[in-house]
């Protein structure tokens, strides 16, 4: 579903739609999984500013007469407020690593690891809007924004030009105050990057999630033989003789980096999830609904 | 020969010297490393390899390459295996070859061998004179060119018999040297075989070519302790071996076939064995030829002839013979000649002639009952020899007084006549030579030979002519006339010693055999056959194949019997009269000796070993080690796993097939499943749709009926095809009739007497009832008669009223179809069946009729359509309908009946019918 690459009735559908409506296929592919999500339900449940009418509650001593709904109050003997629903809007920043070690895959029948991260972000952009919300980009000097025009800017700047380097790490121009934050990385580049965008996201009481975008291989790492291991640009060179005997230090210290980010979600309030490309993205997406909700809480 | 290796060029061998030189130059290089892109890299920097021990080559994957490149060195240095050798020699060349039938059986690779022989001659340009021993070129040496004899070498064959040695020596002494010699000999020692060597050696040198193919002899048969036996010889004695000897002959139609098959086990160590036939003597007398399963050559086969041959001959005597003494009875002297050459019967005319025996002896007989005669009469005609012995009776009795009949080649005059007795005057008389007209030209007559009483021939036109022995008086003593195809001998005297001594003569043996009434018991001397001309019938060729012998001349009967065979002299079979005679190439006294050659000559073997171009061997076997090393080199850099996936789904792919075909039924399997899992009637396909048809429909209606009605829910009828269809699935088989329907083949007939004897019913409907009852003779009737005739069918009668047909559901008596006929047979009740007094029914306990017939068209009135209306008419209005419902009950109880047999026959029911009749 999420690999335009795969011939079925729902990709073709998506592809079609992608081609008459000049939406790029990420678009789709996000609509598409945006709408796995709001089929359940969606609402605050809670009473606050908006238009749409939440409930009649007893009139308590403090509200004023212009709250008191009379047309209700008028059928009984007590008086009612009318509430309705809080409809405040939320800022959701959206980061998306977008250097080369993210164009990796392992097989050619996954996406890459960018192409998913993209995914999960629009789709998590497109379920923030219709829930009327604004979201934005960290790196772009904008500020977040609501409506489907959002979502077309957004997409187009995720598929605009890439960062050079072999490994990203998250630049936040624009982050307002008390907004809600996720970074998609594989988060293989410097690690006091990430602490320094975590701790000015703290300084500004910034929550949110970092999700760990990571291709099976690397997980498992399944090399043998004499091989030279080159970064995606080619920048970084390795050499072993013999790979397999590398396999355990690897694993060890990708679990060690695992750790570590999750130590600074820990520290910061953020939320840490691993997301492997051969899983559906699905999964990903509610958590990060769940996620981003219950830090709103 | 073997094992000789010489190479193309060996100069590149060389190169091996440079394969050290390569083992320290791949050694010194490592494998490539892969270069793979992987962003995890940053984590693995700083890592440090555990062991290092892959920078250099593993030493096997070295050797395997050192073995690829030492292969292709050798390989390109052209190595060949058996390298041919040049035979040196210049002048003329004599190949003699045996060309008998000892060479036979590898013609080819002595033809082979020649003409590789000949192949070195036209290179080296010498001129060759071919020479088959069995056939000696007239006048001088015929030197050609080698090409000119290679044109001719197919036209070559193996002669039949044996080269003559003498006279190949003697021409060889006539040759001028120097000449080389090379001899294509057979293996075998015929005489004089030195004279021939001596000779060819002193015109120059000679080499023997010699195959190692055994030689294999079959000698004639011979008959004893009854059984026919065949030694098979051989020259080689090292293993032991089974060869199969084929008896050939014509079966009773005349088609030529085996007879017999008999397996000669040679153990090891021997050079003889035999096959031993034990056949009838009916089959014994056809046999025509024995040979050698699989071999070529005339040594192999050998013909019969009346020395196998016993026939059969029917002795009859006239009067009481028992009272007789043994010496007088008429028929002792015949025995005792005939015992040991055919195989006698005794008995009465009319039982013998149903044996049909080659001969019949009637000594002294006179009249004959009109059937004898005329089957007598029948059996000459075809063929058989009827011998007659006169005596006192035949003397006395008026037989052929005015007519000589077809039974007598003469006619006789009243009376006999009596000479050199007491009461007549002259002496007893004895024979007069044979002329050479006469089947017994040639036999010596001894003088103790006399007769003294004979019966007398009527003069007459054609009595000289029919006279095959007479006395020195010119009286007949032997008549003989033809009749059809057979004939009638007349012996004018007694078969015992009453009237002549030629009984107790050998003369008489051999006269009775000269009449082939006795066949000889073995070879034939030269006396034997004097003044015979033997005409060749068959004739042998060297490879034992037997042609006609065309118009080729005959043979005095005298070189028949002792001149060894020549081109003259074919084997074969040779025909004289109602006598053959066959020569084979190898006789009783045949011996296989080896031939031995002196030291000095080189004996060199058939078979040659074909040079053998090693070079394509060596270069694949060096790919195949470099796809090795490309594997092996894979395996060792890690990058294999795609490779090993790859065989994996091969291999699943190659696998799968099998796994999805054990499934499935044939439609065999699938029509025999639906035919058991319900009870299901079954009709026989006629053949004729518009019958298929209504069976189908009347056997659907009867089913829907049965189900309706009864506890009995057939599935869908079933057609039958007799030829093709298992039929014991199915408990009862509708048949109808058809007057042009084809009768099932034998195998057809098996099934469905099988299937009536393991409890099936056959239901014939011959549709017919409306215009002829049973047995009429309406054209289903007469089908029906021919159809059931091969049927294992029990007397039948009609359905007696207290079958249990009428009682197994309904209570019937008509069992009406579309016509109304009582004419409804089926298996006779048995004879002792009796009612028991106060009971309606007799107790018939036994099983179901295995066939019930009538002609009433059942099918037509059970017919119904597919929503149940009913197809065809039957009758008219209500009285019509009423039929149509009888008609179904007669169905239904039919079918109960086959399914429960003689339940309804159990006493235990009678109380209800009874209540139910109403008595």
């Amino acid at each position: 579903m999420t690999d335009a690459a795969l011939h079925t009735p729902d990709s073709l559908r998506s592809r079609s739609e992608a081609v008459a409506s000049t939406l790029p296929a990420l678009m789709a592919d996000a609509q598409h999984l945006a709408a796995t999500v709001l089929l359940g339900v969606h609402g605050r449940k809670r009473a606050g500013m908006g238009d749409e009418f939440w409930q009649y509650r007893p009139a308590q001593a403090g509200d004023g007469y212009r709250q008191v709904d009379w047309r209700r109050s008028a059928r009984s003997d007590g008086h009612f407020i009318r509430q309705t629903e809080w409809q405040a809007a939320q800022s959701v920043m959206l980061g998306v690593d977008d250097a080369a070690s993210m164009t990796f895959t392992g097989h050619r029948n996954r996406p890459s690891k960018l192409r998913r991260a993209q995914t999960i972000a629009m789709a998590l952009a497109i379920v923030s809007v219709r829930g009327g919300e604004r979201v934005g980009l960290t790196h772009l000097p904008e500020p977040p924004r609501g409506g489907s025009a959002q979502l077309m800017r957004m997409a187009q700047a995720l598929m605009d030009g890439h960062e050079p380097g072999d490994y990203g790490a998250p630049k936040p121009q624009m982050m307002p105050m008390g907004s809600r934050a996720v970074f998609v990385s594989d988060f293989f580049g410097d690690v006091a990057a990430i602490e320094a965008a975590l701790g000015r996201a703290a300084d500004r009481e910034v929550r949110g999630a970092l999700v760990q975008v990571l291709d099976p291989d690397e997980e498992v790492f399944p090399y043998d033989g004499r091989t030279v291991f080159e970064s995606m640009t080619g920048a970084i060179r390795f050499e072993t003789l013999k790979a397999k005997s590398l396999r355990d230090a690897y694993l060890a210290r990708l679990a060690e980096r695992k750790a570590h980010l999750q130590e600074l979600c820990r520290r910061t309030g953020w939320r840490y999830h691993l997301h492997h490309t051969d899983q559906p993205a699905e999964p990903t997406l509610l958590w990060l609904y769940r996620a981003l909700e219950k830090v709103r809480g | 020969m073997i094992g000789s290796l010489a190479f193309a060029t060996p100069l590149l061998l060389t190169a091996l010297i440079a394969l050290p030189v390569l083992w320290w130059i791949l050694r010194a290089v490592p494998p490539a490393p892969i270069r793979r892109r992987f962003p995890g890299v940053a984590l693995l920097l700083g890592l440090k390899d555990a062991d290092s021990q892959t920078d250099k080559t593993p030493w096997w994957l070295l050797l395997l390459r050192i073995a690829a490149v030492a292969a292709a060195i050798v390989g390109f240095a052209g190595p060949v295996l058996n390298p041919a050798t040049v035979r040196t020699g210049e002048g003329p060349l004599l190949i003699v070859m045996d060309a008998s039938w000892a060479s036979a059986r590898d013609w080819s690779a002595r033809a082979d061998r020649v003409a590789l022989l000949l192949d070195e001659a036209s290179r080296a340009g010498r001129p060759v004179a071919l020479v088959a021993l069995t056939d000696l070129p007239p006048g001088e040496l015929p030197l050609q060119s080698a090409n000119a004899w290679a044109a001719r070498l197919p036209s070559l064959s193996p002669a039949p018999y044996a080269p003559d040695m003498a006279a190949a020596a003697d021409w060889a002494a006539t040759l001028e040297g120097p000449l080389e010699s090379w001899w294509i000999a057979d293996g075998l020692d015929h005489a004089g075989r030195d004279d021939l060597t001596a000779a060819l050696r002193e015109l120059g040198p000679l080499s023997v070519f010699q195959g190692d193919r055994d030689v294999l002899a079959l000698a004639p048969p011979r008959f004893e302790d009854g059984a026919v036996r065949a030694t098979l010889a051989r020259l080689g004695s090292e293993v032991a071996l089974t060869y199969e000897v084929v008896a050939h002959g014509l079966d009773p139609a005349g088609i030529p076939r085996d007879l017999a098959r008999s397996e000669a086990v040679f153990e090891a160590g021997a050079t003889e064995t035999e096959a031993v036939f034990d056949l009838p003597p009916e089959l014994r007398n056809r046999i025509t030829r024995f040979e050698v399963a699989g071999l070529r050559g005339a040594g192999t086969v050998t013909l019969t002839d009346d020395g196998l041959q016993r026939r059969q001959v029917a002795l009859i005597a006239g009067g009481a013979s028992d009272e007789q003494q043994a010496l007088l009875s008429p028929l002792h002297y015949l025995r005792q000649a005939l015992a040991p050459t055919a195989d006698l019967m005794e008995g009465a005319l009319s039982d013998m002639l149903l044996a049909s025996p080659d001969v019949i002896i009637l000594a002294d007989i006179a009249t004959l009952s009109p059937e004898e005669d005329q089957g007598l009469t029948e059996w000459v005609e075809r063929g058989g020899l009827l011998v007659r012995f006169a005596g006192p009776r035949l003397a006395a009795s008026d037989v052929a007084r005015d007519a000589a009949g077809t039974l007598m080649p003469v006619r006789l005059r009243e009376g006999g006549r009596s000479v050199g007795g007491a009461m007549s005057w002259g002496e007893p008389k004895q024979l007069r030579p044979f002329p050479d007209t006469s089947p017994f030209f040639g036999l010596e007559i001894p003088p103790d030979v006399q007769i003294s009483a004979q019966v007398m021939a009527q003069p007459d036109p054609e009595l000289a002519a029919r006279t095959i022995a007479s006395l020195t008086d010119g009286t007949p003593l032997v008549t003989r006339a033809g009749h059809g195809q057979g004939s009638v001998v007349l012996f004018h005297v007694t078969a015992n010693a009453d009237w002549s001594t030629l009984p107790l003569s050998g003369l008489f043996v051999q006269m009775l055999e000269r009449l082939a009434i006795s066949t000889r018991p073995a070879t034939p001397e030269a006396a034997d056959l004097e003044g015979t001309v033997w005409t060749p019938d068959q004739v042998l060729d060297g490879f034992g194949t037997l042609r006609d012998a065309g118009t080729r001349p005959g043979v005095p009967g005298e070189t028949l019997a002792v001149a060894p065979l020549s081109a003259d002299l074919l084997p074969g079979l040779y025909a004289s009269d109602n006598r053959r005679i066959a020569r084979n190439v190898v006789t009783a006294d045949t011996l296989l000796s080896p031939a031995a050659w002196p030291t000095a000559v080189p004996v060199e073997g058939m078979s040659v070993i074909a040079p053998t171009d090693l070079m394509a061997a060596f270069l694949m076997g060096a790919l195949v080690l470099l796809l090795i090393d490309a594997i092996a080199s894979l395996w060792l850099a890690g990058r294999l796993s795609g490779l090993a996936r790859g065989a994996a789904v091969l291999a699943l792919v190659v696998t799968l097939p099998q796994g999805g075909q054990a499934q499935g039924l044939s439609p065999e399997d699938e029509r025999a499943l639906l035919a058991t899992s319900e009870v299901t009637l079954a009709y026989v396909l006629t053949g004729d749709t518009q019958i298929d048809e209504t069976s189908r429909a009347g056997l659907q209606g009867l089913s829907n009926t049965l189900f309706q009605r009864t506890s009995v829910e057939p599935s869908p009828p079933i057609g039958v095809d007799l030829e093709r269809d298992e039929l014991a699935f199915f408990p009862m088989l509708y048949w109808p009739v058809t007057p042009d329907q084809p009768l099932p083949s034998a195998a057809a007939y098996r099934r469905l007497n099988d299937y009536l004897r393991s409890g099936g019913m056959i239901v014939f409907d011959t549709r017919d009832a409306h215009i002829g009852g049973f047995g009429s003779g309406t054209p289903e009737g007469r089908r029906l008669r021919t159809l059931a005739a091969p049927l294992d069918i029990p007397p039948l009668e009609p359905v007696p009223p207290d079958h249990i047909l009428t009682r197994t559901f309904y209570l019937l008596q008509d069992f009406p179809g579309r016509h109304l006929s009582r004419d409804v047979w089926l298996e006779a009740s048995p004879p002792d069946a009796e009612a028991v007094e106060g009971m309606p029914f007799r107790n018939l306990n036994d099983g179901v009729t295995p066939v019930l017939i009538g002609g009433n068209d059942w099918a037509a009135a059970w017919a119904q359509d597919d929503s149940g209306r009913p197809l065809l008419p039957v009758g008219r209005g209500a009285t019509g309908e009423r039929q149509r419902e009888i008609a179904m009950r007669f169905g239904i109880n039919l079918v109960m009946y086959v399914l429960s047999g003689n339940y309804k026959s159990d006493q235990v029911h009678v109380p209800a019918l009874l209540e139910r009749l109403g008595q």
